[in-house]
């Protein structure tokens, strides 16, 4: 029995019909709230397309190898793989322009790797290392690369809405005309944190949009039996929010939908709220065989929803891709993409031990402050934050 | 220091009532042009309140980067009166008037800092700001070290703590010492006037998140501060605010008041005491403390909140780790009876750390037995 159907039983859910949901298709989008501003101008080249489709497997391979090295412990901490999801992030990334600002929750490398930043310096930050994009200060959870607008994963469920909503705030209060995209998961929207963040940007009118990525479970908890609404997208409506629901499996699909929201929040200063309807094929963690609150036959029939197959097929269809071949070749050149990665994680350095207290602060005069902490103080104030900090290190 | 409120005093304003009437009526004030102008300045006689409203206004003017956010600051001019007549000057993009949703809109402010502005932040009274507490040490705090350096956070949260006016057991506490604890977070604590603008002054200035903790029942508070819009008081820096030699009280916020009225108290009794006002609790200038112990050989720490696990307790752990051979006697601490603030008036005040219950510490520090019964109901 899947949750959702044990959730009815005990008439926790209003709408059963499984976390696998029939309703994944070509019928899916459904929208809310004010009317749609601008259209979707987005029209890309064969060889962007090809591109997209080649992230997509690269996150798949990326994220595969992941696995392998965090169970040869060169990886540690919590782990989050997201197979299953690369159309969300690839799609709803896509139309994000240079100045835009990304803030995710702590399942991110897929969003991360789709934001541009390298596999390599990704890679490097799961194994720990300086050249890693958050310096070995972040680890998995807490990637990062503010040079291509990306602010961060951030790890506790929903406490970066707010800050997501704070850098739209700044959009709106400069005139510029960017936006954010926020994204996390269906988990995170029973939060107090969502709500106040929703309701700021409502208020304020700010260039945002919130993308859930809903991949039916919070850890080992249904969205059947986490939310009294388990359609995330409805929940915009408290807000005056425009949302809509799409599916999260179908790459384009998310990004029309996601540059049509970018574009209304660049232009129009409205927030609003994209629902891309997934699964992960792993568990919640690397620590977690994603079984023991899912069926067999529940994860074998999203796997028979794989998002990579089915855009290669349609990129085949249109002849984008001439034959199977290709898509081999595209497997084996991201194949050797991510084996570099590993190759320069491996090699890279660990961090210095006396860059330890580096970047608690970062005010010149920060050092000066704490130098007069140290008498007799054992914690090394003097010698850690303060000094390095000056600018020796 | 300048006039201290006393134990019995009860100076602050409350969430509708308007102390701050008199101030409204200023007039003209100098645009920056004219702040810039001026190269000698003097010295005013202020509240606290306004010494905090004029560090504000002089920092909107400054740098216009800078807004404040939060609740009732705008139209209602502050639960506080903080805030008043600086809405009708920078307007509602500056002054943002925030629903009631602390952890949202201290959230805001973290993402707004990390891009590019200098929020700052009104918490309405600091019992209210455990609604932001994720927000404040598991983001706010580390934004900077999570990433290596690549992004800051130059954010300021103002609030005050304080008690003494019957707010009961949710609104009578001082919980700085909570967020002295958390690495990332720098955490100051103006006891006057002058340090209320000078400090804030510098919290806006500052490149990280600095949370200015207010003395509630001090706003009505009168003293000398200076008329620069550049005067800034160091973060990090302990100021002696009495000179003297048997023993030395050290405090912040009201204590750092409480600590001077028992300095006199003693004086009469030929006791000398040195006083020192913390002003930062992070980072902490255990320099001056232990100037002023290697003189006075005795410390007590006197603390408005609880005393444990908390400043006191730290004080007393530096002090030892700094001033062993110094101490002629057991370091003394004196904080909040461990009991929620009670409503009844009796029970309130001897709950306080008032002067009596102070001045008995002190000379128990001395080696002076005192009577409790003297001193207990406060």
């Amino acid at each position: 029995m899947t949750q959702a159907e044990q959730a009815s039983e005990d008439g926790q859910a209003r709408e059963p019909g499984g976390a696998a949901g029939g309703h994944i298709g070509p019928n899916l989008l459904e929208r809310a709230g004010s009317p749609v501003g601008p259209e979707s101008q987005i029209s890309l080249s064969a060889d962007r397309l090809r591109e997209l489709y080649e992230t997509m497997v690269l996150i798949r391979l990326f994220e595969e190898e992941t696995e392998r090295q965090y169970k040869k412990a060169q990886i540690g901490g919590y782990c989050h793989i997201s197979s299953g999801q690369e159309a969300v992030a690839v799609g709803a990334l896509e139309p994000l322009e240079h100045d835009d600002v990304l803030i995710t929750a702590y399942r991110c490398h897929h969003l991360a790797l789709a934001r541009g930043v390298s596999p390599e310096s990704v890679m490097a930050e799961l194994f720990g290392r300086a050249e890693g994009c958050a310096g070995g200060r972040g680890g998995s959870m807490h990637l990062a690369d503010p040079t291509r607008g990306y602010l961060g994963g951030w790890g506790i469920v929903a406490g970066h809405v707010p800050l997501a909503t704070g850098a739209a705030f700044t959009f709106a209060q400069t005139d510029e005309p960017h936006a954010v995209l926020c994204e996390l998961g269906e988990g995170a929207v029973n939060e107090g944190a969502w709500h106040e963040a929703l309701n700021l940007a409502g208020l304020y009118g700010l260039p945002v949009v919130y993308l859930v990525e809903n991949n039916m479970y919070g850890m080992g908890t249904s969205v059947h039996m986490a939310s009294a609404e388990p359609e995330v997208w409805k929940r915009a409506a408290g807000f005056d929010m425009h949302a809509e629901r799409v599916d999260g499996q179908d790459v384009e699909e998310v990004m029309e939908a996601s540059d049509r929201l970018l574009r209304r929040a660049r232009e129009e200063r409205r927030p609003a709220l994209l629902e891309c309807v997934t699964y992960r094929f792993r568990g919640h963690s690397v620590a977690d065989a994603g079984t023991s609150y899912r069926t067999e036959e529940e994860i074998e029939e999203w796997k028979g929803k794989d998002p990579i197959p089915r855009f290669g097929q349609t990129l085949l269809d249109r002849g984008i891709f001439e034959s199977d071949e290709e898509l081999d070749e595209v497997r084996e050149r991201m194949d050797a993409r991510v084996q570099e990665a590993v190759e320069f994680a491996e090699n890279a350095d660990l961090p210095e031990l006396d860059s330890l207290a580096r970047h608690v602060y970062g005010d010149e005069h920060a050092a000066e402050q704490f130098t007069r902490m140290a008498p007799g103080s054992p914690f090394g104030e003097r010698e850690l934050v303060l000094e390095k900090e000056l600018g020796n290190g | 220091m300048d006039e201290a409120a006393t134990d019995t005093e009860t100076t602050s304003g409350g969430e509708d009532q308007t102390h701050a009437v008199d101030e409204l009526e200023r007039g003209e004030e100098p645009g920056r042009e004219e702040l810039d102008e001026q190269h000698e300045y003097e010295t005013e006689e202020i509240t606290y309140r306004e010494a905090l409203r004029r560090a504000l206004r002089e920092e909107l003017l400054r740098d216009e980067r800078v807004f404040l956010i939060g609740e009732e600051i705008g139209i209602f001019e502050g639960s506080y009166k903080v805030t008043a007549g600086l809405l009708d000057e920078f307007g509602t993009k500056r002054i943002r008037e925030a629903p009631i949703s602390e952890e949202g809109f201290t959230g805001l402010a973290n993402g707004a800092a990390m891009t590019g502005l200098r929020p700052i932040v009104e918490i309405m009274t600091i019992n209210f700001i455990l609604m932001a507490m994720d927000q404040v040490v598991n983001h706010t705090a580390k934004v900077r070290y999570m990433f290596s350096g690549q992004v800051g956070c130059p954010m300021v949260i103002r609030t005050p703590n304080g008690a003494g006016n019957q707010l009961t057991a949710q609104h009578s506490q001082n919980l700085e010492g909570w967020f002295a604890h958390v690495p990332g977070l720098k955490v100051v604590t103006p006891a006057t006037p002058a340090d209320a603008k000078g400090l804030l002054k510098a919290a806006i200035r500052d490149e990280d998140p600095v949370l200015v903790v207010e003395n509630l029942p001090s706003y009505n508070l009168k003293g000398e501060v200076s008329q620069d819009p550049d005067y800034v008081t160091p973060i990090g820096e302990a100021k002696v605010t009495r000179e003297g030699d048997d023993i030395t009280l050290i405090g912040h916020s009201m204590a750092a008041h409480r600590s001077l009225q028992v300095a006199e108290q003693l004086e009469e009794e030929e006791i000398s005491v040195e006083v020192i006002d913390l002003r930062s609790l992070r980072p902490l200038d255990m320099e001056t403390v232990a100037r002023s112990l290697a003189k006075t050989n005795r410390a007590l720490c006197v603390d408005e909140g609880w005393a444990t696990y908390g400043v006191s307790a730290e004080l007393c752990a530096r002090i030892q780790d700094a001033c062993f051979d110094d101490l002629d006697a057991p370091i003394g601490r004196v904080g909040m009876a461990e009991v929620p603030m009670a409503y009844a008036k009796n029970l309130e005040n001897a709950t306080l750390p008032h002067v009596k219950k102070v001045r008995a510490a002190a000379l128990a520090v001395l080696g002076e037995e005192t009577d409790p019964e003297e001193w207990r109901a406060g």
